[in-house]
């Protein structure tokens, strides 16, 4: 018997199951996914937002607010990449000056430190690269960005360090109620147990609601496509470019990575579910010609990779975090801030736990602390060190990122053992860069197999299915 | 009349080549495009390249190459061949790892040479 | 340590360069190599077709490397594989990193940048559809193909004609795996005839010219791609759509030199070339630092790399005996019409006694043409008549001093105006 199952281990699960693995309790964490941050966890704009977009007085506003506070210590913690560099809002004209002074308001009635309105010029003065027809803008200086599957996969690690159980490839299909616990069957047959379970499972958290109650909204799925630029051009913003929001969502960005690159996008178009991340020309045009409205020298020619994430919008305008029984909670609808607000999210879904009767006792065994050695991130003196330690870090082999075997093979033998390439990817960096694993591919290939002692061929790029090598060559076998 | 483009230089000049008038070549504009023509009709060769498997080196194929062009419509029997060999390190480039293939006259031999990993 | 010359990359390029360098007799020479062995992209090359210039016969590409790996074991040249370089500074610090001898700062007195270039993605061309397994380089392809001994499928389509691409179409062929066709966005291949024909038409491959992939389907592997018909502009045609159903795409969509060390260290880059500018004897902006090969710009024949490297090793053996060519007077030189770029981009007057070679690829297929050179005031100081220009093949003309001294101001290397494309 598990005190709490958590459905679902993108950055909102994963939140939650460190959050609660400070305390006394038995954590179960269900994924379908063969590994952790698989959803929209890996397919955003990589922004922690300051929270002055959602209405003053809903959830939304609260914890993107209190998570966006948070963010800067629970990074340093954990070892994930994370820069507080500010955003504009870009105003083009007496309208948009119009929702610039609206946000503003906005911004100050939610507690967003240090907003500040600009004129055009002072907003060229601190981004040159900025289009002349800018008229207005909004400086918010507590904007960052993140590495969000980083977040997501050091905040799962960290709790099942402590102890939480985390179970790949477990889909779950069915949630019952009995007097003092829930029973979740799953796809492969399997059946858990636990006092509390929580629902966390983005775009198709209302299928999950679905298994305990009728749901009060629908999900809409949203599809947003987007650019990763060459490093060369990640210094062409040194903060997130934003336009006026809409309807459909906070509009194109221009903002650097903190992995030096350059990302522009999302656009916004409606899709049927969370399997649904096709790039189309359409959506790549509509991205190409929004971002140059802002920063007219872009050169999407520097492209790496083109992508598309799925939101997890609904018809609610808020977050739907909120109980169907004493003993099933659900985040739904968790679109963006999602990521931004995640931490917080986490202590008021662990409140709520609470409320409905989980106790929570803190552990004095805990470490909420994880390091991560980044050897392209050291100084000459760290990096010989490195070497020292263990000459496996001397080795590079993801030339584009100068990632080192010492980093892949750390990851491998992290507490969420990835099974794929893209898993190293996510974890080490690995294949991030202009040549897109191109060279380093095949030898990451090796060192998984090496260090899982699983053939070469069973090494997945990505999800379950996702096969790379489909035989081998000369299977005959006489000697010459 | 069969039409073929001409590979002897960049310029892939297309010659028609006729079968029925002792491969007569037409369209070429040098004499070697004329005999490349009528040889890629009577009788076309390949130098075929591939890889066979390797044990005790530090990676498990090695390259080889037919010693001479074959004939073309030998290649997927040569090609058949190659799946039994194993050659075993150390190697060295230009060692004959089959001779004769299908009765051609032509080896297959390594185009590496391999030092037994440690 | 201290080195007279570093040469950066064991390729064909590096392995040229440093036996060059220590034929001019320069004694302290150290090749360093990221790979575990030398050879660069080479050892996965296993085809012929390589040396036909250079040794006057055809070899597979670990041949080629070969001679020169055996030529440069008589010499004293000292070879560092598996150690990556980190950093080249102004100064000529290579920092280094290996297994075997942790991080290392090496000095050296000339550089010579052989790092070579790496395959355009998909992100690189943006092809629109979903991101499944089974999208590869074909040089990655390759890899596993000739290194590893894996097939990476067994129904592929190819997009673009470049080399690789073709070979690969072979390849892949005559292991078992069926190419359903060659898709190339051009009018024209952007690959080697010879390759076109044994590649391709010996197993009855189409070739769809002036055709591009519009969408790749399936969740997990590719299921299937859609390729269309493209117009003068390279937009997809509505209407013109095929479907073939396939587990593989590779791709050879270009190469880019790969320049980021010599960014770092403050080069002076070419955009049009995506290299580093060079002088006559391929020295870079910074004294003493010189780069050859596909890192300066993509080379069609791996026998022109070795004669580029060779320059460059012989040029930073003269550098390390303080043999340095006066700044001025200058000559620059560009590409006009229909002439994409020129390697070398400066002509140093002092350093071209006997004249200078230019290197340059066009922009279209022309027949029957005259590349001309003007100098600034537009006077043709040379003519130079070709039956076939190609974008696909590398084009060379050689510049007699007398003709240099002529000039008056920059030189442009243009196909005469009015030409006709094929």
């Amino acid at each position: 018997m598990y005190d709490v199952a958590i459905i679902g281990c993108g950055v909102i699960g994963a939140s939650l199951a460190y959050r609660l693995s400070r305390c006394k309790l038995r954590i179960l964490i269900l994924e379908r996914e063969n590994d952790v941050a698989m959803g929209t966890t890996k397919a955003n704009s990589a922004i922690v937002h300051a929270g002055y977009d959602p209405e003053p007085g809903t959830l939304m506003a609260k914890l993107n607010v209190q998570g966006s506070a948070m963010m800067e210590q629970l990074c340093t913690d954990l070892s994930v990449e994370y820069k507080r560099i500010g955003s504009l809002v870009l105003g083009f004209g007496e309208e948009d000056k119009k929702t610039l002074s609206r946000i503003y308001e906005n911004g100050l009635q939610n507690g967003v430190p240090g907003l500040q309105m600009l004129t055009g010029e002072q907003a060229r003065a601190l981004e040159p690269t900025l289009s002349p027809d800018v008229t207005d803008a909004l400086l918010a200086p507590s904007a960052a960005i993140i590495d969000p599957w980083g977040l997501c996969i050091a905040e799962a690690e960290v709790a099942v360090r402590n102890g939480a159980e985390l179970r790949l490839r477990c889909e779950v299909t069915g949630i019952s109620e009995q007097d003092d616990c829930c029973t979740i069957t799953t796809a492969g047959g399997e059946t858990f147990q636990a006092r509390y379970v929580v629902g966390c499972a983005g775009v198709d958290a209302e299928s999950i609601l679905r298994m305990t109650a009728e749901p009060q909204f629908k999900t809409l799925p949203s599809r947003g496509a987007y650019y990763l630029l060459d490093k060369s051009s990640g210094s062409l913003v040194s903060r997130v470019i934003f336009q006026c929001p809409s309807a459909t969502g906070k509009g194109v960005l221009v903002a650097p990575t903190v992995h030096g690159n350059l990302i522009v996008g999302p656009n916004a178009e409606e899709v049927n579910g969370s399997r649904d991340k096709a790039v189309t020309a359409a959506a790549l045009d509509a991205v190409a010609s929004a971002s140059k409205k802002s920063v007219p020298s872009v050169d999407l020619r520097q492209s790496i990779r083109n992508f598309a994430g799925v939101r997890a919008n609904t018809t609610l305008s808020d977050f739907y975090i909120s109980p169907s029984s004493g003993r099933v909670l659900h985040a739904a609808g968790i679109k963006s801030p999602g990521l931004s607000a995640a931490p917080a999210i986490a202590e008021y879904m662990a409140e709520q736990l609470e409320a409905m009767g989980l106790t929570l006792t803190p552990r004095s065994d805990f470490d909420g602390t994880r390091k991560v050695n980044r050897f392209r991130r050291c100084t000459p003196e760290e990096k010989a060190a490195l070497v020292r330690e263990n000459p496996l870090y001397g080795r590079v082999i993801c030339r584009c990122e100068t990632i080192t075997e010492g980093e892949i093979v750390d990851a491998i033998h992290s507490p969420i053992p990835p099974c794929s390439i893209d898993g190293i990817k996510r974890r080490a960096g690995a294949g991030m860069g202009r040549c897109q694993g191109g060279f380093c591919g095949p030898r990451v290939l090796e060192i998984l197999s090496r260090e899982l002692g699983v053939p070469q061929a069973d090494i997945l790029q990505d999800q379950d299915g996702t096969i790379l090598i489909t035989g081998e060559t000369k299977t005959g076998g006489a000697q010459a | 009349m069969t039409e073929i483009i001409c590979i002897t230089c960049p310029k892939g000049c297309h010659l028609q080549v006729d079968e029925n008038n002792d491969y007569a070549v037409t369209g070429h504009s040098c004499p070697r495009g004329e005999a490349y023509g009528k040889n890629e009709l009577k009788n076309p060769v390949r130098t075929l390249t591939s890889t066979v498997r390797l044990t005790g080196a530090r990676i498990p194929r090695l390259p080889v190459k037919s010693s001479a062009p074959l004939p073309k419509g030998k290649i997927f029997e040569v090609m058949r061949l190659l799946d039994d060999v194993t050659a075993a390190a150390p190697v060295q480039c230009g060692q004959a790892l089959l001779t004769d293939v299908c009765g051609t006259g032509v080896d297959i031999v390594a185009t590496k040479s391999f030092e037994a990993a440690p | 340590m201290k080195f007279d010359v570093i040469v950066i990359g064991g390729g064909p390029a590096g392995l040229a360069a440093a036996h060059a360098a220590w034929q001019d007799g320069c004694k302290s020479i150290c090749i360093i190599e990221r790979d575990k062995e030398l050879g660069g992209i080479l050892n996965q090359c296993i085809h012929n077709g390589f040396g036909l210039h250079f040794f006057k016969e055809e070899l597979t590409g670990p041949e080629y490397a070969g001679r020169f790996i055996d030529m440069l074991r008589e010499t004293g040249v000292s070879v560092r594989t598996d150690t990556m370089v980190l950093d080249v500074t102004p100064e000529k610090q290579v920092h280094v990193v290996s297994t075997a001898n942790g991080y290392e700062i090496l000095e050296a007195r000339a550089v010579i940048l052989a790092m070579g270039c790496r395959e355009r993605t998909r992100g690189a061309i943006g092809i629109p559809g979903t991101r499944p397994a089974g999208v590869f380089t074909a040089g990655a392809a390759q890899r596993y193909l000739n290194i590893e001994g894996y097939m990476v499928g067994k129904r592929v389509v190819i997009l673009g004609s470049g080399d690789i691409g073709l070979i690969m179409a072979r390849r892949m062929t005559l292991e078992g795996a069926k190419v359903l066709a060659c898709v190339e966005v051009m009018p024209y291949s952007g690959g080697l005839t010879r390759n076109i024909v044994q590649c391709l038409h010996d197993f009855d491959i189409p070739l769809y010219l002036s055709h591009t992939i519009t969408d790749i389907q399936g969740q997990d592997r590719v299921e299937r791609v859609i390729v269309a018909e493209v117009g003068p502009d390279r937009k997809p045609i509505t209407g013109t759509e095929m479907t073939f159903d396939c587990d593989t795409v590779l791709l050879s969509v270009g190469l880019i030199p790969e320049n980021e060390l010599s960014r770092a260290a403050g080069l002076e880059m070419d955009p049009r070339t995506n290299g580093p500018v060079v002088y006559e004897n391929m020295e870079t902006s910074i004294p003493g630092v010189f780069a050859c090969g596909n890192v300066v710009h993509v080379h069609d024949l791996v026998d022109f790399v070795t004669a580029e490297s060779q320059r460059a090793g012989h040029a930073a053996a003269a550098y390390c005996t303080g043999v340095s060519p006066a700044a001025a007077p200058l000559l620059p030189l560009k590409g006009g019409n229909g002439v994409g770029y020129t390697v070398p981009q400066h002509i140093r007057m002092e350093n071209a006694q006997d004249g200078v070679s230019v290197f340059f690829r066009v922009r279209a297929v022309y027949r029957n043409v005259k590349i001309v050179v003007r100098d600034e005031k537009g006077t043709q100081i040379a003519a130079f008549p070709r039956e076939h220009l190609a974008p696909g093949e590398m084009e060379s003309i050689k510049l007699p001093r007398v003709l240099l001294d002529k000039a008056v101001g920059a030189l442009t290397v243009e196909i005469e105006e009015g030409s006709e494309r094929a």
